[in-house]
């Protein structure tokens, strides 16, 4: 499943792209991120039936993670981004 | 406080051929939402009954209030449910829930169930959310968005226009395509600015309808560009409150290039409807464990 | 001869007049319904005639219906050069109009160096704390003042202007004090804009221009947000106008509007 956290609003796009089927809930996202916006949870909230651990957009991120992610998106000339970078498995997009 | 005109009836219904004193397995499902709550019953797998109602001052009122308006006149208590599972901005307040299950899960489930496994693109268009889902014939979830931050595109903000033209929201669809000429779109996403412009759009001598088409196709709009970002198949369905807006939904199908499949039934209950069958799913897998 | 910049935001007009750096003449007029008829009063109701005013710069999100203008600066540009002007050892300068918010980091030389914008979203612009007070039936001046009182520490969930309102009636039903509400609407936006901030990296000193700027208890949670201390000048909302009417004076303008980069 492609699980798409964030939202649209006037200013954008802004949603952070997991391929569950790839993650395996490993959490290497987790502490590279200096905003706290990844959480491996024990199963998919998204798919009850999957009883496998899967990295989450925490709740309290998902409605202001344009802001969360700013600071690893400067406006000039961007390095790789961290999160994506410790994903061992390429599971973790950004749509901006 | 003003006539509230974006207030929508209650509803509720049983299946007459149904009798569940014979069921084998039953369920309930509760989607306990921003500004409405439903509560249907499952027996055997088949749909039984629903109540939709609004939402109440707090969660786990609203999910009793629900069910039971479901069970009315049914004979059916909550002990007669085996298994619940609330769903649904309140999901975790359901005072008789078992367990818990995202909207996503079961808006996929549910709509797998009340339009077939041909559905592959699910759109649900709640008070205070908007949801693109694909998922595959069994109903299960393959790519999904939720848009829970901003107003546009959603009930809350179909209600704050409502408000400002003083139309029922019943008949904002039906109004908007009263126009005979279809007005550019309101050019403001943010449902605060774009109540301004539609105020301007008044003070300059706008009817009442040609302002809804054109917020109902700014609306639709909006929707589009977030299917676009799942990808769009069909068949295609759209549940939640603003599938009963004509207004919205023939402004989606006609920029999609697609038909979205008509409801049998009553499209706010979906979310309910998936959560109890994941109840059915989840007794019947207990069961095989013994 | 003068020099006029004018700035044609989403809920005022405002011109400066300036002659060698200096400002001579100003005037703030409500934009209303008709952009047009908005600009042509403020015109009028200058004490400079039109007349002795050589050049006129045009900047704001309604710069387009600035019929006399010669020359057109974006609002970043205006508001950098503004800021710089009034206070050269500016380096951050926060401007928060009506209906946008931006961030911008300028250096030694008042260069640009980089910007961050937020349009087209009430909810990081003055027309989020707007809509609060009407919810709270309590005017900007009350709400700010409100703000300055509190001693709690409520949070504001909602990011969207509109759910926020539901959000504020559910904090009225559970008897949150006003001050209280008043204070979490001002840390709400301020973190909005602090966000934007720091992705365009803070450096002393900071500016805060623009309409919002009047309202002291955004001043004051943004101060606290940042850590630092934020200067308002005199006249806040009239600084991008004074930037335009300065680029206008050093010759960096676009002669047509659709030029201005």
């Amino acid at each position: 499943m492609i699980a798409n956290y964030g939202y649209k609003d006037g200013s954008g796009d802004y949603f952070i792209a997991i391929d569950t089927d790839k993650c395996d809930g490993c959490g290497a996202c987790v502490p590279v991120c200096p905003g706290a916006v990844f959480m491996v949870m024990d199963e998919d909230p998204n798919d009850p039936m999957r009883e496998e651990p899967v990295a989450v957009v925490a709740d309290d991120q998902r409605k202001k993670i344009k802001y969360a992610c700013a600071q690893c998106k400067p406006g000039g000339e961007r390095s790789p981004l961290p999160c994506v970078e410790a994903c061992p498995v390429d599971a973790i997009a950004h749509s901006w | 406080m003003a006539e509230e005109f974006w207030r929508w009836t209650e509803s509720r219904w049983t299946d007459p051929d149904i009798d569940w004193r014979k069921g084998d397995i039953i369920t309930g499902g509760v989607d306990v939402g921003s500004v409405s709550s439903q509560a249907v019953v499952f027996v055997d797998g088949r749909l039984y009954c629903y109540g939709n109602t609004r939402t109440g001052s707090n969660s786990p009122d609203s999910a009793h209030k629900a069910m039971g308006l479901a069970m009315e006149d049914t004979g059916m208590s909550l002990d007669d449910l085996q298994y619940t599972v609330g769903t649904g901005y309140g999901r975790v307040n359901v005072p008789f829930g078992n367990r818990a299950i995202t909207e996503i899960a079961c808006h996929a489930r549910g709509a797998n169930f009340m339009y077939g496994p041909t559905v592959k693109t699910v759109l649900d268009m709640g008070g205070q959310d908007c949801k693109a889902i694909h998922c595959d014939p069994r109903g299960k979830v393959t790519n999904f968005l939720m848009n829970d931050k901003c107003a546009a595109g959603t009930g809350r903000g179909m209600e704050v226009f409502a408000d400002l033209l003083q139309v029922p929201i019943t008949r904002i669809g039906e109004l908007s395509l009263q126009v005979e000429k279809e007005p550019p779109p309101v050019s403001s996403t943010c449902v605060v600015f774009a109540k301004s412009e539609a105020s301007s759009l008044l003070r300059e001598g706008w009817p009442k309808e040609k302002v809804i088409a054109a917020y109902c196709s700014a609306m639709a709009h909006r929707v589009v560009t977030l299917l676009e970002r799942i990808g769009v198949e069909e068949d295609f369905a759209i549940t939640g409150g603003i599938a009963k807006n004509v207004g919205v939904v023939g402004r989606i199908e006609k920029e999609l290039g697609i038909t979205a499949l008509k409801p049998k039934i009553d499209t706010q209950i979906a979310g309910a409807v998936g959560a109890a069958l994941f109840g059915d799913a989840l007794v019947k897998k207990e069961r095989k464990k013994g | 001869m003068y020099t006029a910049g004018i700035d044609v935001g989403a809920k005022t007009v405002k011109i400066v007049v300036t002659q060698d750096g200096k400002i001579v003449d100003r005037q703030i007029v409500p934009a209303g319904q008709d952009a047009q008829a908005a600009i042509e009063e403020a015109w009028q109701s200058l004490d400079t005639p039109i007349a002795d005013i050589g050049l006129i710069v045009a900047t704001g999100s309604g710069r387009k219906s600035t019929k006399r203008a010669q020359g057109y600066v974006t609002e970043v540009a205006a508001a950098a050069k503004g800021a710089q002007k009034t206070e050269p050892e500016v380096r951050t300068v926060v401007d928060v109009g009506a209906e946008e918010g931006r961030a911008i980091r300028i250096d030694e030389m008042g260069k640009l160096v980089d910007f961050a914008i937020n349009e087209k979203c009430a909810a990081g612009a003055g027309a989020f704390t707007e809509a609060m007070a009407r919810a709270l039936e309590v005017d900007l001046p009350t709400l700010a003042a409100m703000s300055l009182r509190s001693t709690g520490n409520v949070a504001m969930n909602a990011q969207c202007a509109v759910f926020a309102e539901s959000e504020l009636v559910t904090l009225v039903h559970s008897n949150t004090p006003k001050e209280d509400m008043a204070k979490a609407i001002h840390d709400a936006i301020s973190d909005r804009i602090v966000s934007m901030v720091r992705r365009v990296g803070m450096a002393e000193k900071v500016m805060l221009i623009g309409g919002v700027a009047l309202n002291d208890g955004f001043v004051a949670s943004l101060a606290n947000d940042l850590e630092t201390s934020v200067i308002v000048p005199q006249d806040p909302q009239l600084v991008s106008a004074f930037g335009a009417a300065i680029l206008g004076e050093e010759g960096n303008y676009a002669e047509s509007l659709s030029e201005t980069i």
